[in-house]
């Protein structure tokens, strides 16, 4: 319709010149037209896959559901013998990992980052932003078995047996840092699943931190400002929305990671007060048991952990733009 | 003659590319005979050019892929019961086999040193006993000092038949663990860390003094961890090994189990390897492609005859020569094609 009628001028103008531009704008605009055709397409593309993954963990999980209910969330046990599932182990197995993994890599992340754009000498800067995303490049399998062979004897060895005698006589504390050191356990998966997504966080706040105009930094410290109240009330304010966005996509690795996991969390699926402990988390268990899972409900539990893991990933980002809506609005 | 010459090249062309499809046997399950399987299938395509396309993708994988007939065979390590056979028209004959062997890290205990029995592992994982020199250990062991080490458990965390044969076994021998806990590929273990693979069991051992773990004889072997001896059904110590684990298939009754379902764990016999597992061949009874499953048995066929060499190089344990016997008057009275005709000829 639109072509049509943008054709018009092109029909009246007889002379060859004008013929001539006509047909090349034409051809610009068919060009364009695919060019914008196949993005939409590349777009919509995802939204199908999405939709069909959703339909399909959703249909493959319904019999788990029709059999345990909406207690499939809150029940503890999984019993593959009497066929009794519940997903609470692997949900809090993934939540705490995630948390500690947290807890560690975004303060570090954002130092690393911070020292690479402000306080690092010119030499050192690209070798160490190198290793960084260089820890991003190794794959998750090779973290497991580094973390299995190596990490985990030196904490069995020399940290935990250190850290359960500190807060023995503490309470909460004591339950927190309490057990046998196994070595593996729900703190060692969330201390390797730090270091998988520290180049996440570091690479994403390096980024946006080069982009604060140094216009805005000179006349900070010109006032006098010491370098953290530059960092705490100039850079990490104007810059805040890229950190969450750098945090949200390590927290997305951190939640789904799998291989790694599996290798160094003792694979139980028992909830301990303890980080030290063993536990499980969803897609650790899904990796382990989905091989040999014989039986409809058995498999259909496990598609339905994968649908949990889903709605987490889902509420998570979520929850992530809310915080960012908010931020934006408090700004105004 | 030019006319027939054409003819000869497309014949030709045919006939070479029915030999192309026939050429694969295709199959796909357990992960635990999956190193003897391509082992003999290297060396059944030099010696016949049939090659063997498997994929080693678990035995519910196995299970499953039969049963949509995506494969020409499906293997197990765990059969399927009678019912279901039935059910499916599923054919199944035991291939090869293979033990597991406790593993533990004791300061001072060699491979075989130790001595343990079903009643005592079943207490052990049940959580019971906790200390290595609690004195149902001890009564086993006399004269070997024990350390007074807590008790450290190492499972597998990924579903696997050495999971089912090792919780059958306990099972077998212990009410107690069959009511609390039971048989399956993965079970609700009450106690102890879950650890993928062989190779991750035999880490977690490796690494914590005083642990207990199962792993595959095969890998225990090779790997030189410290197996303990069994006491069998029959009252006696008995080390791993080809002759015990064989002993076992031999004194055990393949009929008394539809599909030759027999579980091989604490059977009869001086010096039967208690903790003994065979592993499965699932084919259809009256196949919709009757050349592939031809093929597939021929396959078969030629491993019990000239495959236990190569399984023993392995340390696999070959079927004893009376139960593949019986399995090839199995094939013929059994396996049928669509005219009723057997599908595999003892002559061929």
């Amino acid at each position: 319709m639109s072509q049509s009628l943008a054709n018009q001028p092109a029909l009246a103008g007889m002379t060859a010149a004008a013929g001539l531009r006509a047909a090349k704008l034409n051809r610009l605009r068919t060009s364009d037209a695919a060019f914008r055709g196949m993005t939409r397409g590349a777009a919509l593309g995802v939204l199908l896959l999405l939709g069909g993954v959703i339909v399909s963990l959703v249909a493959g999980s319904a019999p788990a559901f029709r059999a345990f209910g909406p207690g499939f969330v809150t029940a503890e046990v999984w019993n593959p013998v009497t066929e009794q599932f519940g997903a609470l182990a692997p949900i809090t197995g993934t939540l705490a990992t995630s948390l500690i993994a947290m807890l560690i890599a975004v303060p570090i992340g954002i130092m690393i980052a911070f020292f690479l754009t402000e306080l690092c000498p010119m030499a050192l800067r690209r070798p160490i932003g190198m290793a960084i995303e260089l820890l991003a490049g190794v794959p998750s399998i090779i973290y497991g078995i580094w973390g299995l062979f190596v990490f985990a004897p030196f904490l069995q060895t020399y940290v935990q047996p250190y850290i359960i005698a500190t807060f023995e006589n503490i309470p909460i504390f004591s339950t927190i840092f309490a057990g046998p050191p196994y070595g593996i356990g729900v703190m060692t998966a969330g201390l390797i699943l730090a270091i998988m997504v520290l180049p996440f966080v570091t690479a994403i706040s390096r980024d946006v931190f080069d982009s604060v105009p140094p216009v805005m930094k000179e006349a900070t410290y010109g006032l006098g400002c010491t370098t953290w109240e530059v960092f705490r009330s100039v850079i990490l304010p104007h810059t805040r929305v890229g950190v969450i966005g750098g945090v949200m996509l390590g927290l997305g690795r951190a939640l789904g990671e799998t291989m790694a996991v599996t290798f160094v969390i003792g694979n139980a699926h028992r909830i301990s007060g303890s980080i030290l402990a063993p536990g499980t988390t969803i897609s650790a268990s899904i990796a382990n048991e989905f091989t040999e899972a014989v039986g409809d409900i058995y498999t259909s539990s496990l598609i339905a952990l994968g649908l949990i893991l889903f709605v987490i990933t889902f509420i998570v980002l979520a929850a992530a733009r809310l915080m960012l809506a908010q931020l934006e609005k408090g700004k105004k | 003659m030019k006319f027939s010459k054409i003819f000869l090249i497309a014949a030709t062309l045919a006939a070479t590319s029915a030999g192309a499809m026939a050429a694969d046997i295709s199959g796909a399950g357990a992960t635990f005979p999956y190193p003897i399987y391509a082992k003999w299938a290297d060396a059944y395509k030099k010696e016949t050019g049939i090659g063997l396309n498997y994929q080693s993708i678990g035995s519910g994988g196995g299970i499953k892929q039969i049963k949509a007939k995506t494969v020409t065979f499906g293997a197990s390590d765990a059969p399927l019961p009678g019912k279901e056979l039935d059910e499916t028209g599923l054919a199944q004959f035991p291939m090869v086999m293979g033990a597991i062997v406790p593993v533990v890290n004791l300061d001072g205990i060699k491979p075989g040193e130790l001595v343990l029995d079903g009643a005592t592992i079943a207490k052990l994982y049940l959580g019971e006993i906790k200390k290595w020199d609690d004195a149902a250990i001890a009564k086993l062991n006399p004269g070997v000092k024990l350390p007074s080490t807590a008790v450290a458990l190492v499972y597998r965390s990924d579903g696997s038949g050495t999971t089912y044969n090792f919780t059958y076994y306990l099972s077998d021998v212990s009410a107690e663990w069959k009511a609390k806990v039971g048989t399956n590929t993965a079970v609700q273990w009450p106690a102890g860390i879950g650890a993928k693979g062989n190779e991750g069991v035999s880490v977690n051992v490796a690494q914590t003094k005083g642990a207990l773990g199962y792993v595959e004889y095969a890998y225990a072997k090779q790997n030189n961890l410290t197996f303990t001896k069994m006491i069998n059904k029959a009252g006696k110590t008995v080390m791993p090994g080809s002759a015990s684990i064989q002993a076992a298939a031999a004194n055990a009754d393949w009929h008394s189990q539809p599909g030759y379902g027999v579980i091989l764990a604490n059977q009869p016999g001086d010096s039967s390897w208690p903790m003994t597992a065979a592993t499965w061949i699932l084919v259809y009874k009256n196949p919709s492609d009757a050349s592939a499953v031809r093929e597939a048995l021929k396959f078969f066929s030629w491993a019990y005859a000239k495959g236990p060499k190569m399984a023993e190089d392995l340390d696999y344990v070959p079927m004893p020569k009376t139960v593949s016997a019986d399995v090839h008057k199995m094939w013929v009275s059994e396996i049928k094609d669509s005219s009723g005709k057997p599908v595999f000829a003892l002559t061929n």
